[in-house]
């Protein structure tokens, strides 16, 4: 590869694929489209005015502070926010490890690839009710369920950070002996990190839409069978106070965990 | 000193270089030339080390260093770790040959923020901090202006007089040859054969 088209390549990286830092401007824009959405919510409330079927902010937000103040919300945020966080850490290092093995054995990887394919495919649903019919109804069965459902696509997404590791780079990292933990660190985690940080998201995602059915199907406790019980109820402010905190708590998650640490991979793109 | 005694070097089926027999001595400088695509890269990646799959013998000295036809740092490193680091060179020692090079002041930059000038400046320091047995030259100055080039040319030549590795050149440029190089060789030919030039024509000029 030329050098002029070296550069080239690192002045577009900088320019295109850099997150940018959140503005006040953007973040008052959020706040502003966000209350438009809840007037447009309890507009549309008022004007169905049938509260048990159509709950507005005025009944679902009550009922949310009730749940938060009386800690049965909590009890379950909290039930729920560990499987998916047991389930991601799982998922991420399973993933992480089978994309890297397949990365670097393309022989390997022609074979297995097919496999890839058909266990991507296999709705999530299927995995859950194996689980539990497998390893029966427990925590580990819920756990590993989720986890099964998200480790194929990080395995896709580090297979394919690993095919584009820079060989110009690996091919200094010998000429100077660089140890393989050195190289690890200096060379191959940095060129993986964009992609760690894309599986970590789109997993996030996956996850916890996921852990929601697998507590409806098979747990007693957890937002997901909160859920269960306001479906069987009728109670539908139940329900939409339920997932209020659920959103809530996931997207303070992205924004207060995974953006961080994106930004902080990123650092040398953005200055 | 580093010695290679290669008998063949192969892609597939293809034959790329042939049997060649290469010695440089500490302080010497063996300037390549030849046309492109007659693998130059391919015989300075064998002396570097980094490619071992050919046939015959190679016995080069441990401490290496290679400036690349692409400048080739970590761009998620600063300046001064992509000296350090890679060379196990100390922080004071990194900023010696950054200033040596005419880099002071930008040891805290990413490589981005460099011109390419700079990056492969950092290139040279990065190759020189660890006083290497062997050097390894690949197209160092390409695709800068002429001016740059005198600059860097003098600057490489002072360095390698003062740590006195040996080193192999590989380079298009007649001139950075002739300015560098105590011996010529020219890699020619299906497959490639190193046909070294008279060696009274230099001692002559010395």
């Amino acid at each position: 590869m030329s050098s002029v088209a070296r550069t080239g390549l690192a002045q577009t990286a900088r320019k295109g694929a850099a997150p940018k830092p959140p503005s006040l401007r953007g973040m008052f824009r959020a706040l502003i489209s966000l209350a438009v959405l809840v007037l447009l919510w309890a507009g549309l409330s008022a004007l169905l005015a049938d509260p048990l079927r159509a709950p507005g902010p005025q009944q679902v937000l009550p009922a949310l502070f009730q749940g938060v103040v009386s800690g049965e919300i909590l009890l379950d945020l909290s039930a729920t926010l560990r499987r998916v966080g047991l389930s991601f850490v799982l998922a991420m290092a399973t993933g992480t490890a089978a994309g890297i093995v397949l990365g670097l054995m393309p022989r390997l990887d022609r074979w297995l690839d097919p496999w890839l394919t058909v266990f991507n495919t296999i709705p999530a649903l299927v995995t859950i009710v194996l689980c539990y019919l497998w390893i029966g109804l427990n925590e580990s069965a819920a756990i590993a369920a989720v986890a099964l459902n998200k480790v194929p696509l990080v395995t896709l997404m580090l297979r394919e950070g690993v095919r584009v590791l820079d060989p110009d780079l690996a091919a200094m990292a010998q000429v100077y002996r660089m140890g393989p933990l050195a190289r690890l660190r200096h060379i191959v985690l940095p060129q993986l990190a964009p992609h760690l940080v894309s599986a970590a998201r789109a997993g996030l995602a996956l996850i916890w839409k996921i852990v929601l059915v697998v507590e409806f199907l098979g747990r007693s406790d957890g937002i997901g069978f909160r859920l269960h019980l306001d479906f069987q109820m009728f109670d539908i402010t139940g329900v939409l106070a339920n997932a209020l905190a659920f959103v809530a708590v996931m997207l303070a998650l992205e924004a207060l965990l995974i953006a961080p640490l994106a930004a902080r991979a990123a650092r040398w793109r953005t200055q | 000193m580093i010695a290679l005694d290669l008998t063949a070097k192969s892609f597939g089926a293809t034959q790329v270089l042939g049997p060649m027999r290469l010695r440089v001595e500490p302080g010497e400088v063996l300037g390549i030339s030849g046309p492109s695509g007659a693998g130059k890269s391919t015989l300075l990646r064998i002396l570097a080390g980094i490619d071992r799959r050919f046939e015959g013998m190679l016995d080069a000295p441990g401490r290496r260093a290679m400036v690349f036809q692409s400048p080739t740092l970590m761009p998620w490193r600063r300046v001064i770790d992509n000296v350090t680091i890679p060379t196990g060179a100390t922080t004071a020692e990194a900023a010696e040959i950054l200033a040596r090079v005419g880099l002071a002041g930008l040891e805290r930059r990413w490589p981005g923020q460099l011109s390419l000038g700079q990056a492969r400046r950092v290139g040279i320091a990065r190759a020189f901090v660890g006083r290497p047995d062997l050097l390894i030259l690949d197209e160092p100055f390409a695709s800068l202006d002429a001016e740059r080039i005198e600059d860097l040319l003098a600057l490489t030549a002072a360095l390698i007089a003062e740590t006195r590795p040996a080193v192999v050149l590989a380079s298009h440029a007649e001139h950075e040859l002739a300015t560098l190089a105590t011996r010529r060789a020219r890699l020619d030919g299906r497959p490639a054969r190193l046909i070294e030039a008279q060696r009274e024509r230099v001692r002559a000029g010395s």
